[in-house]
């Protein structure tokens, strides 16, 4: 099939630049908000993923979603790290940290709300555990002690968490002496401070959680069975990374759902306004299209080109839009994590599937605003539209 | 093809066609027969509503007959399917518009080379014929000009130029002058006898104007659907 020449099309469109710039500016903003929120909910997912290690290994209570619903005991603990297959320490100790979860209560920067903040304790290994964690300020908390440091985006995002500042909560004062930066992780978003202090200040007597490291990135399964073996351990074990995407599930689903959901809304209005503009160009033009079809060019000819003008339309609008979106990505936002009920501080990412998927919906809107004008330019008679030059 | 050749070009017998408005039949054009020789140049004229556009609609294949044949260069166009009548089109009929109808994106150059677009040629073959087609009716120095930078009769020399640069079988010409000043319309009609007589063109052309008529070799009147003067030859 004779196909016009893409020239026509674009032209056409520079020609109605106006209503062209206009149509394009509302499919961008549709375009906008659809990759915004992807990015978001990838922005969760990557922060937390980036959370995990590949070698590490999670033990929680058995069904406990979260750490803040989870207790490991003390006895249950040492059984633990008798388990064969953890990876020992320069010094041949096992390289697993005890840690209790707690959720506190901070007034947030600018707003004065309070919001949610992750308080984990960590025991020795706990920071060659992490290695994406590292002091960007100050130095690391002392054992035995009331100190803390601080994630890079509670620093950033609350209230009185600075170097050399003090936090009260469980009962006493907390000095802030180091600043982490976790690498836009979730531990940017979190407290640590000494496992057992943080026990004691907490009233508790149980962890929330037990993180290890394993000897052989391998050997996940047979440790998980050893757990599942001894009757005294009601607990599971979750590699480190699964855990923490698991944890990001639920928010970034929901916030892909609702920011969807939102985008196909709007796009109704964005799918009207490219349907109004072609319609009038239908309109406007039907002696060009009388006289293509009296030259030979077929019905499907004038339906392609008008279909062709409405998917560039939609890619123009598609492209502002995605640009826009990108320029999301020099900026963090917090958002309480409601899996985990604390505040978790991400950025938003732009990945090369989010931008395939915001051009796919822009072309989407696109045809469904331009199939029918330009079915109706294709179905015109010739003689009718010569008559109407 | 003479006019003294026994095949006419264009074979036109028991042309009916009728409209539907408002549920009711109007007769247009009632049981015609018309021949036109190649290399002829023949005028169609007749008052408003005789039909004259809807004959020529009819012989240039933008429009069905109700019944009859018109057989154009031995093919039934009457017969033919909306895509083989399309590619008909394309091969066989050049058009000239009483507004030009040049598409106002597209230069001129464009607009001459459209045609060619749907007969597979290469683009260099292309460029080099619609080059031509504009030197042969004088407008080489403004290929790249677009529509809104042309005058009147320049337009409708650039839509010559299109009509002629497949090489067609015949011309169509509904109302070539209609738009332009006397002088310039006369520019027009020589320009079309020269096809007919240097390039050996066949020309039906609908006019209300006797003067333009005048160029043509051959006058034919329509009244209420029939034609005065029908068979040529």
């Amino acid at each position: 099939m004779k196909r016009l020449p893409l020239a026509y099309i674009v032209r056409n469109l520079w020609l109605r630049r106006v209503t062209t710039g206009l149509t394009a500016l509302g499919m961008a903003l549709v375009v906008y908000v659809f990759a915004t929120v992807l990015m978001m909910s990838e922005g969760i997912r990557a922060t937390l993923v980036a959370t995990g290690q590949a070698d590490n290994v999670i033990i929680l209570r058995k069904g406990a979603g979260a750490e803040i619903n989870s207790a490991v005991g003390r006895e249950q603990v040492g059984i633990i790290e008798t388990l064969p297959g953890i990876a020992s320490d320069a010094l041949g100790r096992p390289l697993v940290s005890r840690e209790p979860v707690v959720l506190i209560n901070l007034p947030k920067r600018g707003s004065g709300k309070p919001s949610n903040v992750t308080v984990r304790g960590t025991s020795e290994a706990g920071g060659e555990l992490r290695p994406q964690v590292r002091l960007s300020e100050g130095r690391m908390f002392r054992r035995g002690t009331s100190e803390i440091v601080a994630g890079s985006a509670v620093v950033a995002g609350f209230q009185g968490v600075g170097l050399g500042q003090t936090l009260r909560f469980a009962g006493r004062d907390w000095l802030v002496v180091g600043v982490l930066d976790a690498g836009r992780s979730g531990f940017d978003s979190e407290l640590w401070g000494d496992s057992e202090q943080m026990l004691q200040a907490f009233r508790r007597t149980s962890f929330s959680t037990v993180v290890l490291r394993l000897a052989d990135e391998n050997g996940f399964e047979s440790l998980r069975q050893a757990l599942e073996d001894d009757p005294r351990l009601a607990l599971e074990a979750k590699p480190e990374r699964v855990f923490y995407a698991e944890q990001s599930e639920a928010l970034a689903t929901f916030i892909r759902l609702l920011g969807s959901a939102l985008a196909v809304v709007f796009s109704i209005g964005a799918v009207v306004g490219a349907m109004i503009t072609m319609f009038a160009a239908v309109a406007a033009r039907s002696g060009e299209i009388g006289t293509l079809r009296a030259l030979g060019f077929r019905r499907s000819a004038v339906l392609l080109a008008f279909l062709g003008e409405s998917l560039l339309l939609a890619a123009l609008g598609g492209a502002l839009g995605l640009l826009a979106a990108s320029a999301m990505q020099a900026f963090d936002i917090s958002t309480t994590n409601f899996q985990t009920f604390a505040e978790l501080a991400f950025r938003f990412v732009l990945t090369p599937t989010i931008a395939v998927q915001a051009m796919a919906f822009a072309l989407a809107m696109g045809v469904v605003g331009g199939v029918i004008p330009a079915w109706r330019a294709a179905r015109l008679e010739i003689a009718e539209c010569l008559r109407a030059v | 093809m003479s006019r003294a050749d026994p095949a006419p070009l264009i074979r036109i017998r028991r042309l009916v066609k009728n409209y539907r408005r408002g549920g009711q039949e109007i007769p247009v054009l009632l049981d015609l027969d018309m021949d036109v020789a190649a290399g002829e140049f023949v005028a169609l004229m007749g008052p408003s509503g005789s039909g004259k556009s809807t004959l020529l609609n009819l012989i240039a294949g933008i429009d069905k007959p109700s019944s009859g044949s018109i057989e154009i260069g031995g093919v039934d166009i009457a017969d033919l399917s909306e895509a083989e009548l399309a590619d008909w089109r394309a091969a066989n009929v050049g058009f000239v518009f009483q507004f030009y109808n040049l598409l106002p994106v597209l230069s001129a150059q464009d607009n001459v080379e459209l045609p060619l677009l749907l007969t597979g040629l290469p683009s260099r073959q292309r460029a080099e014929r619609a080059r031509l087609a504009l030197t042969l009716v004088g407008l080489a120095d403004r290929a790249a000009h677009y529509p809104n930078e042309l005058s009147g009769g320049q337009q409708q020399r650039v839509a010559i130029a299109r009509a002629l640069v497949s090489d067609p079988l015949l011309i169509v010409a509904d109302e070539p002058t209609g738009d332009l000043d006397r002088l310039t319309g006369e520019e027009i009609l020589g320009l079309l006898e020269r096809l007919v007589l240097d390039l050996g063109k066949t020309i039906v052309m609908v006019t209300h104007d006797p003067k333009a008529a005048a160029h043509a070799g051959r006058l034919v009147h329509l009244e209420k659907g029939v034609l005065v003067d029908a068979l040529g030859g």
